[in-house]
């Protein structure tokens, strides 16, 4: 092992060749979660600006209102367009900019290569590459809200011919996507390359932890799942740019104008091609937390994960299935009764390996000593709200009741339990379990309660409302909702979940204050503070370029807690003998 | 006080339907399943916690325990599945697709749907749709009517107001002249996306009169928020009156069809 000259070799480096364009993949991972957490908080900025709108239309946005230009805000009162952008990029934005890179790029990077036991990903300049793309597609993305008509403004699923009409930001957001697109390629392809081939010694595939299971599934979908959309993405700039028709239909009538387009396109073919990915992309954001959790769970409970290996049958079945569910976005666009007949089978049998994960992490507690820090609570806190994403995916997922659920405020409920106290919550677990290990110093326990407790009391009543607005019937993206009489009556919960965002976004105030403070006043810890057992813990805190200090081997499964016998009550995979 | 509010809350809105019986019978028998489940589990969880807490004295175990229980509830739970699936959801789907009488028993009407009204277009007395052309589409004409087309003489446009007859099937053809929009009607338990250039159909059976909401559930651009139509459902008598006050001029004689329906 070539660990002492590649150590010097990274002492000796300038400054912007060990944390700009670094190789190193400890570095591009922090970058990529640095920037990952930036996005998601301008992500939830953007939606506190829209819940202002929701709770109160058409009333001027105080203190900050009048700072907007006038193609946004007119004496601080939202318009139209400036609404439809903010719900589009707030997607968008969440989505490709912020989950998936703190989620893959982000937890990915850092940890993928220090719990196989390798000193970094096996091609480090693609992997320098995938950030440094992913970087300019965000920039894009973020040019595209200084463009003289605004970004993108036909919702983050940019269906066609709504988004071929609409203004220069969703040849922006197009272009964008192109880049975070190739930027997923591109580590996608180094993260199944590292996992197969750069494994220590001894860690064959079952001994592999559960994190490392779900990145590895993760980068195949996102491999298999992304070019269709990248396709699409061309074809509709070609639609935009060239006057291609993949998209358009004959015979449009637009503003009381004959469309001049070639025509004979279709608009449900983007759909496909859209939902091809999106709905693999809904399982790269939940299996690395499933990871994530895993992890923790198993380490503050103080024993094995039950039913390991099933959770890896399963997480192999979901991302299988995961390509054959996509329709179900799609029953109302009027496919047959076989088709959807289809696709409701396979989005039930796809319900199935994800319970059994659900049910293997909730066994996992039974039978533990469980310390309950601030990673522990997130970790656990994600089960149940999981839980309720899971099952409101139920009554959309069957045709005949999403025909009254469909587009609904049902469906931003349902998704965002997945996403948010769901995958949010399990990487804000991740941030503080693994901090001591990137940075050498503890977070404060205390603001990690206070920033847990009042999340998940908020955020609950930010997205738990919603599913009564949805069975009222309103749909989803109305910048007005008091405009119809249904939507209007559920406009009492409307102003209930904005002042609950709001709160929510104060409750994010000790969190941002215990990251940065912790980086100079946090407890210093060794190479093992959680006393745990994965290879990650056996490298210094934080490890040097190299990651290890002497090669390490493998001996056994990645959750040997308490077993008996044993002086200490964790067992790493590293140590040959007992310790 | 909104008159609305005795038809809208929080919560599914009243249902003047034949069909949403059955969607809504679904949709709460869905969540008593989900809530009950939830709450088993969320029992569970709880227990564990108190249970397993860290504290003195107390030990992890080591050896895996083997539960049976929840290989039984996962079983349970896949074959409730299976029967949501085949009992409920895919043959009501199929009846709500396809219309379970015969097609010459309904009243027919076009919707074309646009930036950001909806347009109405009956066949008139003839029962047959004139021809309509994009290139004739204008404010005055929003369907694009040919009215010197064959049976189109006859034909009623209207724009945001579908009148129909109580207690008699509806089927309605969906197009759009430019985005997709979604023809949402909540207390009809009715919502069909239309898509340019794919046209689609839906039908419903109303079963109380009374004027309700018709709503675009598919983002369809600035005014998206305020697409709003009204569906006003009419006794027989005061249907056909309308149908009467609205044909143009005299019903053309039923001309041989040379156009079946609408292109």
């Amino acid at each position: 092992m070539k660990e002492h000259s590649s150590h010097s070799h990274s002492a000796s480096l300038p400054f912007w060749r060990k944390y700009i364009f670094s190789l190193d993949h400890k570095v591009i991972g922090v970058q990529y979660a640095v920037t990952g957490l930036l996005f998601l908080l301008f992500g939830f900025t953007l939606i506190m600006l829209i819940r202002w709108q929701l709770a109160y239309p058409g009333q001027p946005l105080p203190v900050i209102g009048h700072l907007f230009s006038e193609k946004m805000m007119v004496g601080g009162i939202m318009l139209p367009e400036f609404y439809n952008q903010l719900g589009a990029m707030h997607g968008t934005i969440m989505v490709f900019l912020g989950v998936v890179p703190l989620a893959v790029g982000g937890f990915g990077n850092y940890l993928v290569p220090l719990q196989i036991g390798a000193p970094d990903m096996a091609f480090p300049k693609l992997n320098m590459m995938s950030y440094w793309v992913y970087f300019m597609g965000g920039l894009i993305m973020l040019a595209s809200f200084f463009l003289p008509e605004g970004a993108a403004q036909s919702g983050w699923t940019s269906y066609p011919p709504l988004a071929n009409l609409a203004s220069s930001g969703q040849t922006f957001w197009l272009l964008g996507m192109v880049f975070l697109i190739t930027s997923s390629l591109l580590g996608s392809v180094n993260f199944i390359v590292t996992i197969a081939q750069l494994r220590a010694d001894g860690l064959s595939f079952f001994r592999l932890p559960f994190f490392v299971w779900a990145q590895f599934i993760t980068s195949f979908l996102l491999l298999l799942a992304f070019p269709p959309l990248e396709a699409a993405g061309v074809l509709q700039l070609m639609d935009r740019l060239a006057g291609t028709s993949f998209f358009m239909p004959s015979g449009l009538v637009v503003a009381g104008e004959q469309l001049a387009v070639s025509g004979g396109g279709n608009p449900v073919l983007w759909q496909h091609l859209f939902w091809f990915l999106a709905h693999p992309e809904v399982y790269v954001l939940i299996l690395p937390a499933m990871g994530i959790v895993a992890e923790i769970l198993a380490c503050n409970t103080r024993k094995p994960i039950y039913g390991y290996r099933s959770m890896v049958y399963s997480v192999v079945a979901i991302g299988f299935l995961s390509f054959v569910v996509w329709a179900h976005h799609m029953f109302l666009t009027g496919m047959g009764t076989k088709m959807s007949g289809f696709f409701q089978i396979t989005t039930m049998m796809i319900s199935v390996p994800s319970v059994i994960i659900l049910t293997a992490l909730a066994l996992s507690l039974w039978g533990g000593s469980i310390r309950f820090n601030t990673p522990m609570l997130f970790a656990i806190a994600f089960l149940p709200m999981f839980g309720i994403g899971g099952l409101t995916g139920l009554p959309l997922g069957l045709a005949a009741s999403d025909v009254h659920l469909h587009d609904t405020y049902y469906v931003i409920g349902h998704f965002h339990y997945v996403v948010a106290p769901g995958t949010i919550f399990a990487l804000f677990a991740g941030v503080y379990h693994w901090f001591p290990k990137v940075t050498g110093r503890k977070m404060s326990e205390v603001l990690g309660k206070i920033h847990f407790f009042f999340s998940l009391i908020f955020i609950n009543g930010v997205f738990m409302p919603m599913f009564l607005m949805g069975l009222a019937g309103v749909s989803r993206r109305l910048y007005d909702p008091t405009q119809y009489a249904h939507a209007g009556s559920t406009q009492p919960l409307n102003v209930f979940v904005s002042i609950c965002a709001w709160l929510l976004a104060l409750a994010q105030i000790p969190f941002v204050l215990n990251f940065f403070g912790s980086l100079i006043f946090g407890k210093k810890v060794d190479r093992n503070p959680w006393e745990a057992t994965t290879l990650e813990w056996a490298a210094p805190s934080p490890p040097p370029h190299g990651n290890f200090d002497e090669v390490p081997a493998v001996y056994r499964g990645p959750y040997e807690y308490s077993v008996p016998g044993q002086a200490r009550d964790f067992w790493p995979q590293h140590m040959a003998k007992e310790n | 006080m909104n008159p609305a509010s005795k038809f809208y809350g929080w919560g599914l809105p009243v249902d003047i339907s034949t069909h949403g019986p059955e969607i809504d019978r679904l949709i709460h028998v869905l969540h008593v399943f989900m809530f009950l489940l939830f709450a088993g589990w969320f029992v569970f969880l709880v227990l564990a916690l108190v249970r397993f807490r860290k504290r003195p004295g107390h030990a992890a175990v080591y050896k895996e325990q083997h539960f049976k229980t929840p290989t039984y509830v996962e079983v349970g739970v896949a074959l409730f599945e299976i029967v949501l699936l085949f009992a409920f959801s895919i043959p009501l789907f199929y009846r709500i697709r396809n219309i379970p009488f015969p097609q010459q028993d309904a009243l027919q009407v076009r919707v074309v749907a646009e930036q950001f009204a909806w347009n109405f277009h009956y066949p008139g007395s003839d029962g047959i749709f004139g021809q309509t052309k994009p290139s004739l589409m204008s404010p005055s004409n929003p369907v694009g009517l040919d009215r010197n087309s064959p049976n189109a003489a006859d034909d009623i446009t209207t724009i945001n107001q579908l009148h129909v007859p109580v207690n008699r099937p509806v089927s309605v053809e969906l197009a759009s002249k430019d985005v997709i929009h979604s023809f949402a009607i909540p207390v009809l338990r009715v919502k069909q996306d239309v898509i340019p250039g794919t046209p689609s159909r839906v039908w419903f059976q109303a079963k109380q009169t009374g004027n309700f909401e018709i709503a675009c559930a598919q983002l369809c651009g600035l005014g998206h928020y305020r697409m709003r139509g009204f569906i006003m459902i009419k006794t027989e008598d005061e249907y056909n009156n309308w149908l009467a006050k609205m044909t143009p001029v005299k019903p053309a004689p039923p001309a041989p069809a040379v156009t079946q329906g609408a292109t």
